[in-house]
């Protein structure tokens, strides 16, 4: 049995009297689309945290593409191959679309220690960056300011900078957030596929996506794993119901 | 577009600066020579504090204690005899440099007001440490004993030849900073000052880049403190003190930051100022003060955002 | 190791302490409820030391000048809120910088156009002079006991009214979310003049101890600011307790520095070097320190938590 690509044991994070993440232990296998849901507060976004080296977790392990990568920190998580998309949009407003995209396959590219050539003529830099803007559908948004885009194509932007990065394992959090019905529906398309060609955990509130999208799904409550499996299985567990009580889980 | 502007503009200041000395030949009043020396000499020294302040977001309040470690690098070598421009300006931007390495390897791991108020505490003890050794003066300061000696006909000694010195020091300089905010470097730099997190989650480590650019900008500054000890041909710690650091600040602001041309609309303004309002009253400080706080109340683009077409900011 | 002389520099020490925690109090308290950098708040403990020798070249009494210079910061700190200050606290920490260093630059040449720019003379109340004998064979002088004593009642004063009053409880609740006092309906902008008017008079009655002890001339709340600063990095922004713990340690390793570091130099190196690097080093120990707190603990000793 090949190790799975991403492997957490015992993962605990404390807020003062807050436990946030209280012993998580996750396996996700190469390729795998893994999405990780629960009710408001339950330490989705904690987690995901603490899985891209943003937060340092108090207690347990995170090992990921074969080494144990717990106490890195988040670029250097970054360079091995983990790449995250935020909750809450957070790109370049300043700079082109096309810039924001740049500069995520210029921190792949090398060091940075460039003084004198400008970076904006580095084809090898601008041509993957049209590439991947492309591929999330922001093609002709290329010099448009981040700034200004609307938020459907802000949280495009969003994808479209976590894979300019070359990743195994996309970290999704709530990629869907605040969009509507049709930009929603074009982003499912967009992670559709993307699916079995990276590895990805996904945490989110919209069912239908999760549905559409997921291999396995991971529910936290409380900051634990209280059940993990396939969406059929999990749809009927009696236990999500109950910690879902009043929140439809739909379709 | 703003960049082909800014260019056309900062030709226009560097042959108007060369004009100068010939103006004021032309009138008779070599005082405006001494003047708009001291003016580019700030100039240089605001340019450095843009880059990380301007470009890099970091606010900085230090920034004058590398123009006092590069005016004593010129003042004490010379006390002893070295003289040559060569030994002492190339020592000046060594020290400055490792003086910003050394503060900006603690300050940098703290951001927000944290980070104004360490830079402007180990600043103001540099300057403590200045008034305490008594062999370099102490409080009184020194004189210099000479001026640099760059060899051959570049004599500083002479005024016009000082004054073109600086002038080409200050004209590389920008078209230097220039490329370098294009660079990848200065992508960097600005992306930082625009999202850290974000870049962090890209995979920049961006601690070295901003230290790197910390150390770069102390080490031009200490060139401006080398250039100054020459100007004035006395030195003090007080060119060390925090007000000092804020004067600086307060030109990169007032020309209008991150543009690279307007810390030296900025150093010459608040130089310009200084004169006129100081042959009015010698309580100039009082119209300053005020002044100041209007300027960050309602002209933040600096003077270079009130020029038409200005509001665009460099990208 | 003369011992009584160790004594009396640690008292010394204390008293700087206590002198900077009335500096701090009120800068942290800013810092914290308003997320404001204040540097102007020199000019306030400088306001404070010329107001008291003014009215009481007025008056004639020590206590109506100490009451009416307290008065008169606290009026001065609420109007340049009012005026200059208020539209500033959604801006960057730039802006605030600039603005206030703008005030400092101001209120140092009100100050010298007012008395000029040579030093004032305060002196020490009669009813205070003289000494105190703490210990047999010590005698410190009176005046910088009372010092310690209204240092250390300010601080229990302000340990009363935030922990135990309503307008501590604001202040508290301010200093960890801001938004949320504001969204619960208090009158964000009366507390804000309030905590800063406050904060002016605390830097006052420093001011005003200080201007018998330290020279009173433009410039002087600026050398008391930058230690203040040292305080509240090392203390924690935002935390009165850190301003607290932090100033009586600056103090004392400032004053206990200057005192002996040069003479124990001397044990170890020449006289002639210990000479000059004494006082060099001496004046560089507390931004050690400071950087020393600042490896281990980023955000000071107690950090307010704030949001």
């Amino acid at each position: 049995m090949t190790e799975p690509l991403l492997q957490v044991r015992g993962l605990r994070k404390r807020f003062g009297g807050l436990v946030a993440t209280d012993g998580v232990d996750l396996d996700v296998a190469a390729g795998e689309t893994v999405a990780v849901i629960g009710p408001n507060g339950a330490g989705k976004t904690t987690l995901i945290a603490q899985l891209s080296g943003d937060l340092a977790p108090d207690a347990g392990r995170i090992r990921f593409a074969g080494a144990d990568v717990t106490a890195l920190p988040a670029p250097a998580r970054s360079r091995l191959g983990l790449a995250r998309s935020f909750q809450i949009t957070s790109i370049f407003r300043e700079f082109s679309a096309l810039d924001n995209v740049a500069l995520a396959v210029q921190a792949h590219a090398g060091h940075s220690f460039r003084f004198w050539r400008p970076a904006r003529a580095e084809a090898a830099l601008r041509e993957p960056a049209r590439t991947v803007l492309e591929q999330v559908g922001l093609g002709a948004r290329g010099d448009v300011p981040a700034g200004t885009l609307a938020h459907g194509e802000q949280r495009q932007l969003e994808i479209a900078m976590a894979l300019a990065t070359r990743p195994t394992l996309l970290l999704l959090d709530e990629p869907v957030a605040g969009m509507g019905l049709d930009e929603s529906a074009r982003m499912v398309q967009l992670l559709r596929t993307l699916r079995g060609r990276h590895t990805i955990v996904l945490v989110e509130h919209d069912m239908d996506v999760v549905f559409a999208l997921a291999d396995r799904i991971s529910v936290m409550v409380d900051g634990r794993v209280i059940a993990t499996g396939a969406p059929e299985a999990i749809r009927m567990n009696p236990e999500v119901r109950r910690a879902y009580l009043g929140e439809e889980v739909s379709a | 577009m703003a960049r082909r502007r800014r260019a056309l503009a900062m030709l226009a200041a560097l042959a108007a600066l060369a004009a100068i000395p010939l103006v004021a030949g032309l009138v008779n009043q070599p005082f405006y020579l001494d003047l708009f020396r001291r003016i580019m000499i700030f100039a240089i020294a605001a340019v450095s504090l843009d880059i990380i302040l301007g470009y890099g977001g970091m606010v900085s309040f230090g920034h004058a204690a590398y123009l006092g470690i590069g005016a004593y690098a010129v003042a004490i070598p010379a006390l002893h005899g070295v003289h040559s421009a060569w030994v002492q300006w190339p020592l000046a931007m060594a020290l400055s440099g490792l003086a910003a390495l050394a503060i900006g390897a603690i300050s940098l791991r703290t951001s927000g007001v944290y980070f104004i108020m360490i830079t402007l505490a180990f600043a103001q003890m540099l300057y403590y440490v200045g008034i305490s050794i008594e062999p370099w003066g102490g409080d009184d300061g020194m004189r210099l004993a000479r001026r640099s000696q760059l060899g051959g006909p570049l004599d500083l000694g002479d005024p016009h030849v000082f004054y073109y010195v600086v002038l080409a020091i200050l004209a590389v300089l920008l078209l230097v900073g220039d490329r370098v905010i294009q660079a990848r470097f200065g992508t960097v730099i600005r992306a930082v000052k625009s999202n850290e997190p974000r870049m962090r989650a890209i995979g920049f480590s961006t601690l070295r880049y901003k230290l790197a650019a910390f150390v770069l900008a102390g080490a031009v500054g200490g060139l401006a403190g080398a250039l100054l000890a020459n100007q004035t041909e006395y030195l003090t710690p007080s060119y060390m003190h925090w007000t000092r650091s804020g004067d600086i600040m307060v030109m990169v602001i007032l020309g209008g930051m991150g543009t690279l041309a307007g810390p030296v609309l900025g150093a010459a303004a608040f130089l310009l100022l200084e004169n006129v309002l100081s042959a009015w009253t010698v309580h100039w400080q009082a119209i300053l003060g005020p002044l100041l706080v209007l300027v960050v109340l309602y002209a933040r683009g600096g003077l270079w955002g009130l020029l038409p077409g200005g509001a665009s900011r460099d990208d | 190791m003369n011992w009584l002389l160790v004594v009396e520099q640690c008292l010394n020490g204390l008293q700087l302490g206590v002198m900077l925690f009335l500096m701090a109090a009120g800068l942290t308290l800013v810092f914290g409820i308003m997320n404001f950098v204040n540097l102007a708040h020199g000019s306030l403990y400088m306001l404070g030391a010329y107001f008291a020798v003014a009215f009481l070249k007025w008056t004639g009494s020590f206590a109506a000048s100490v009451v009416l210079a307290l008065l008169a910061t606290l009026v001065v700190g609420m109007l340049v809120e009012v005026i200059a200050l208020r539209t500033l606290y959604e801006r960057d920490h730039l802006d605030h910088v600039l603005a206030t260093f703008g005030l400092i630059l101001f209120f140092n040449e009100l100050v010298a156009i007012a008395w000029g720019r040579a030093a004032l003379f305060a002196s020490v109340p009669p009813a205070l002079g003289g000494f105190v004998e703490i210990l047999p064979r010590l005698r410190y002088p009176l005046y910088r006991a009372v010092i310690i004593l209204v240092g250390l009642a300010v601080a229990l004063l302000l340990y009363v009214v935030v922990s135990r009053t309503r307008l501590g409880m604001l202040i508290r609740a301010g200093a960890s979310n801001r938004t949320m006092v504001a969204a619960l309906g208090v009158n964000i902008r009366l507390l804000y003049t309030v905590v800063f008017g406050f904060g002016a008079a605390l830097a006052g009655l420093g001011g005003l101890m200080a201007g018998p002890i330290y020279t009173v001339q433009p410039g002087m709340g600026e050398e008391i600011l930058i230690e203040v600063l040292v305080v509240i990095v090392i203390g924690g922004i935002g935390s009165i307790r850190g301003a607290l713990v932090g100033a009586v340690v600056v103090g004392m390793v400032d004053t206990l520095g200057r005192a002996f570091l040069k003479p124990m130099l001397a044990t170890v190196v020449s006289p002639a070097a210990a000479d000059s690097a004494g006082p060099a080093l001496a004046s560089m120990l507390i931004y050690i320190l400071m950087a020393a707190v600042l490896y281990f603990r980023p955000q000071g000793l107690f950090p307010a938590t704030r949001s």
